[in-house]
């Protein structure tokens, strides 16, 4: 008998991450006979149970506590192992998130478990997975066997689909034994920019030095806006300063795999490549045929960037009625 | 003040990928390495913070030969001194054993900062600085865009999604290196001399007491394989003025790629 699953299921402003679904979606699929447990973690979370219990786990364990009411790794990374003690869980998922990505390793570390984070796709089930995850920013992929009682895996957003199971999950309070927490989250500041978190978002509209300046990322976000996409741009741009690093796709900037990508003006050096190349079609508009972003383009168009994208958007517009 | 960096030897990231005959890892041959990019800002950080409240700064680096130039790299910009460990028994490590062996080099070193990028080029697992903490017993704060240090406390800035999260703690620490944090420098020639003064201490897994508790052997994630990415499909360019192209753009990812 598989000793089961448990399920980190972020939560911020009241609202559980779809991210974090998904990787619950994914481990439903995978249990076969196993339980699927979920934890949520943070203060006056209970109300977010029934939404969670829609997607079918055996049970929901809340972490709810002032400890939680601002994040931190120690806190976190306690309450996750307190819930693998409890249920003696085989493998922990959870979203690929900045919050997962800083305490998860922590979690795993305590204790002493296999970790892989990132990862794409997930084979096997029961007491068995193996894992694929993008190496060098996706210019090859490794794959992963897990060798300790208890295994941490983080799953990239977007890629596992979402899977509504029903079910009459009951809830039970976790109670954790924190004994110190020596750095805690003491402010949070909303950065200006994207509406839709680049790495979660279902479309891409990334901008390259073909849009001549930062005057120009308005041509940009109007197509963004009209397709409800996030904004990305390529490092040359970040590097010249015309927008703020969280928008950079590519090797030292975030790896995205959405829908559709739209590059513009983007040439597509391998580092830039490496970051949207998963993406499911990759549109490619830029004035020079021989740019190789165009080798990786499922459709591309060859012309002004600002003189095209203004008519996508209009066009899209019409489409949507 | 006493400042740990850990830093990574990668192959440089114009390098094109190929897979090794035995499907375990990458191709190395004729594979240029360098500081993996995150770790620059870490070695920037600790330099900076060593200007502004003094001490001293140490450089780790863990692997084989690949790692002296890099090591030879932070010293140029300006790091103390420099621990390169150096066993087979190392060859190949997943990232809870990397970060014990980071952790026993580092333990009893009086250290109260530990920096590092906040991702290293090739694994991309962005899990050893966590670890790392939580093995030292040490308070973290990972994919930092802002340190201050005053007395033993910190307030950091982490990017997250969709918005920025001031941390406050104590030290000692372990902070990950996010792009944004600083503007590393470039060796200059005087750095370049003097850090050929400067010593590169060698550890093993013997010094470090890990002997036949960390090895290859006994990680716990296994690489079984490493793969290329599947081929995408051959893609195309539209034909046609810009108008009847981005009419059919719109038409194709309507009806034939259903994404819009």
């Amino acid at each position: 008998m598989s000793k089961g699953f448990l399920v980190f299921v972020e939560s911020r402003g009241g609202q559980l991450r779809k991210a974090s679904l998904e990787a619950l979606s994914e481990a439903k699929r995978l249990a076969q006979s196993a339980d699927v447990h979920a934890i949520i973690v943070g203060k006056d979370i209970k109300g977010l149970a029934a939404e969670l219990a829609k997607f079918g786990p055996t049970s929901i364990l809340i972490a709810d506590n002032d400890l939680f009411a601002n994040y931190s790794s120690e806190a976190y990374a306690k309450a996750v192992t307190e819930a693998v003690n409890k249920l003696g869980a085989r493998f922990v998922l959870a979203a690929n998130t900045s919050m997962a990505k800083d305490f998860i390793p922590r979690a795993a570390a305590k204790m002493d478990a296999a970790c892989v984070t990132d990862v794409m796709s997930i084979k096997g089930g029961g007491d068995n997975l193996e894992v694929t995850k993008p190496m060098y920013s996706g210019k090859c992929y490794g794959v992963y066997e897990l060798n300790s009682d208890v295994s941490f895996i983080t799953l990239r957003p977007n890629v596992f689909a979402l899977a509504e199971n029903g079910g009459e999950a009951k809830s039970e309070d976790l109670s954790v034994n924190v004994e110190k927490v020596r750095a805690q989250v003491s402010e949070v500041h909303a950065s200006e920019g994207n509406k839709v978190e680049l790495s979660e978002a279902t479309v891409v509209v990334a901008g390259g030095r073909g849009i001549k300046g930062p005057e120009n990322w308005p041509v940009l976000q109007n197509l963004c806006d009209t397709l409800g996409a996030a904004l990305g741009a390529s490092r040359a741009v970040v590097d010249a300063g015309w927008i703020d690093h969280q928008h950079q796709v590519g090797q030292t900037g975030k790896t995205v795999s959405p829908q559709l990508y739209i590059a513009c003006g983007i040439s597509g050096a391998i580092q830039h490549l490496a970051g949207m190349s998963s993406s499911k079609v990759i549109v490619a508009i830029n004035k020079d045929p021989e740019a190789p972003i165009f080798k990786h383009a499922t459709y591309g168009i060859v012309g002004d960037v600002l003189e095209i994208v203004p008519k996508l958007a209009a066009e899209v517009k019409k489409a949507q009625g | 003040m006493k400042i740990a960096v850990c830093t990574k030897a990668v192959p440089d990231t114009e390098t094109r990928i190929a897979i090794a005959a035995d499907k375990k890892n990458i191709d190395f041959a004729g594979v240029r390495f360098v500081t993996s990019p995150f770790d620059e800002f870490a070695v920037e950080e600790a330099l900076k913070l060593k200007e502004k409240h003094g001490g001293e700064t140490v450089v780790f680096s863990l692997g084989g030969a690949e790692c002296t130039a890099v090591l030879q790299d932070s010293l140029a910009r300006g790091i103390d001194s420099a621990v390169h460990i150096n066993d087979p028994d190392f060859a190949n490590l997943d990232t809870l054993s990397t970060a014990k062996v980071l952790a026993a080099a580092i333990k009893d070193g009086g250290y109260d900062i530990v920096l590092l990028g906040q991702q290293g080029v090739g694994g991309d697992n962005s899990q050893v600085p966590s670890m790392l903490a939580e093995l030292l017993d040490w308070p973290q704060t990972t994919m930092v865009v802002k340190l201050e240090v005053e007395g033993n406390q910190f307030k950091a800035e982490r990017e997250i999604e969709g918005a920025h999260e001031v941390v406050t703690g104590s030290l000692p620490a372990v902070f990950s290196a996010q792009k944004g944090l600083n503007e590393p420098r470039y060796p200059g020639i005087k750095g370049v001399m003097a850090a050929k003064r400067k010593t590169i201490e060698v550890k093993s897994a013997e010094s470090l007491g890990l002997k036949g508790k960390v090895s290859t052997e006994l990680c716990k994630a296994k690489l079984k394989e490493v793969l290329m990415p599947p081929e995408r499909p051959q893609g195309r360019k539209l034909e046609g003025d810009i108008d009847t192209q981005v009419k059919e753009l719109v038409n194709l990812l309507r009806t034939e790629s259903h994404v819009l």
